[in-house]
């Protein structure tokens, strides 16, 4: 079977094709941000209610940009922290030793609040669902919530995102990579097929 | 890693993230009421002490629980090793059983390698049990040299050009031999400080400095590791003071040699940290009052040796098998 190419107008290009330039990053983050005032009718009362938890490691910083953007936009600043939930993986036995991450809940906790968990992308829903059982260990939200830059699709658990920056259509072979300047340097968001085209447990 | 036997297997990258592991638990179990990860579910840890033990079983066990691995204490005293099992036979019994990690504390300088070298053998088809070396004679105990790491990295900020001092009877001591391989894998500078008496043959080979007088010393250090003079291993003819055995004359001259008096704190630097491997001796290697100054960081040693004994746990059981 032909390889669900998608229309990229160039060769296949090793570097991979861009998805979101570091603009559309600006942007979709500032939008992210509208939807979560919106949807959550954040104001000064309502800041001590929100939490937004990053996944780290590119989770994190999201979470960080999406907590000032809401800042300049209503004057009042959500909880920001990240979770990290590695051990709380259901894949730990079939890769080698991950290495942790930071966990930094923001002061107060997370019992009765909103939490909005935050990362770069949704794929299967495994990270998330990790994320879901670390939680419920450190407290009981009020609700939670899920914010992704972009879903790629392939979920294996009933899971989904409440804020999506793009929804991209990938087959499993690809990989979408995102890079944020608090980690690589530079924003982007890249889809590139991945060479070692193994459907199990491709990237994330 | 499949083992954790000697710090002399741990290269610096390992060593750090064996430290930065043990900082996320810390992390992700601060301010919980729940102090439970599900990380090892269905693993079992087995502890096989023969020697008498509280700080090391206890936090190897504790770091288990918390980690939801089934963690089984076995002590020579009350198993079969009383009906005169050997050690082999006990370790293939742990291993045919069904243990997933084996951590041994032994009398026997080299118990961990062999139990590791046998946990290859072609009955378990090469998989047997992890082997942590909890102590074995006089020889090494990783387990507590990285945690003293720990304590040395949060109180320091880093352990890198440290100056760390190591005083007391060094010869009967596994402690000092595994963190002087740690500390200096770790870019410390490591100054050994003990009576000629208690000093191993070939100390001179060791990535250490090595000197007799303590005053000398005790200015240019960031930290002070007191060791506990082990009585119990010494061995030859009684001396004046019998179970000192000639080793030194008498409690009260090796503490007005090697005793962390509080004059001798005061000539220590205002930053610098003073641990000690416990069980303390007050009055012998540690002044009381040294002891319970805010300086010591002895509770804060037994509180990362749990947090370190879990990271040891996640790098040797939670991965894919090798």
């Amino acid at each position: 079977m032909a390889s669900p190419r998608r229309a990229r107008g160039d060769q296949a290009d090793p570097a991979g094709t861009e998805l979101l330039s570091a603009s559309d990053v600006a942007r979709t983050v500032a939008r992210i941000a509208h939807q979560i005032i919106e949807k959550t009718s954040f104001d000064a009362g309502a800041a001590t209610r929100v939490v937004l938890l990053g996944l780290p490691t590119r989770g994190a910083p999201l979470a960080r940009r999406l907590g000032a953007a809401i800042s300049d936009f209503t004057g009042a600043a959500p909880g920001v922290g990240t979770l990290d939930a590695t051990l709380y993986r259901d894949d730990l036995r079939r890769r080698p030793t991950r290495s942790l991450e930071p966990t930094a809940l923001p002061e107060g906790g997370i019992d009765d609040r909103l939490v909005i968990l935050v990362d770069d992308v949704l794929f299967s829903g495994r990270t998330v669902r990790a994320a879901l059982d670390a939680l419920r260990d450190h407290g009981r939200p009020r609700a939670v919530q899920l914010a992704v830059l972009v879903d790629r699709g392939h979920r294996e658990l009933p899971i989904r995102a409440d804020y999506v920056g793009k929804n991209v259509p990938t087959s499993r072979a690809e990989q979408v990579e995102v890079l944020l300047t608090e980690v690589d340097g530079r924003d982007t968001v890249l889809l590139r097929r991945d060479p070692g085209a193994d459907t199990a447990g491709a990237a994330r | 890693m499949k083992h954790l036997l000697s710090t002399a297997d741990l290269d610096a990258a390992t060593a750090t993230s064996l430290l930065d592991t043990a900082d996320r638990l810390r992390q992700a179990l601060l301010g919980r009421e729940v102090h439970k990860l599900p990380t090892l579910r269905g693993r079992t840890v087995v502890t096989l002490f023969y020697e008498d033990s509280t700080r090391t079983r206890v936090s190897f066990e504790i770091a288990g629980k918390w980690m939801s691995a089934d963690t089984i204490n076995v002590s020579a005293k009350g198993s079969s090793v009383a009906k005169g099992e050997s050690l082999r036979d006990t370790a293939a019994t742990l291993a045919a059983a069904g243990a997933d990690c084996v951590i041994i504390r032994h009398p026997s300088s080299g118990a961990a390698h062999r139990v590791a070298a046998w946990s290859k053998g072609d009955a378990l088809d090469g998989r047997g049990p992890s082997v942590v070396n909890a102590g074995d004679g006089t020889h090494e105990h990783p387990t507590q040299a990285l945690l003293d790491a720990a304590t040395l990295r949060d109180r320091l900020g880093s352990i890198a050009g440290k100056r760390i001092g190591i005083v007391g009877d060094v010869l009967h001591s596994r402690v000092a031999r595994s963190n002087v391989t740690l500390l200096a894998t770790l870019g410390a500078e490591v100054t050994l400080v003990a009576p000629p008496t208690l000093l191993p043959v070939g100390v001179g080979d060791w990535p250490c400095r090595v000197r007799h007088h303590l005053d000398a010393e005790l200015p240019g250090w960031d930290a002070v590791m007191m060791l506990r003079v082990q009585a119990e291993r010494f061995a030859g003819p009684a001396g004046p003071e019998g179970r000192f055995r000639g080793f030194f004359p008498s409690a009260r001259e090796y503490a007005i040699g090697y005793g962390l008096s509080d004059r001798r704190l005061s000539m220590l630097p205002g930053h610098s940290v003073v641990l000690h491997p416990g069980p303390m001796v007050r009055g012998m290697e540690i002044a009381p009052a040294v002891a319970d100054s805010p300086r010591a960081a002895v509770l804060q040693q037994v509180r990362n040796g749990v947090h370190v004994r879990m990271a040891v746990l996640y790098h040797l059981l939670a991965g894919a098998p090798q």
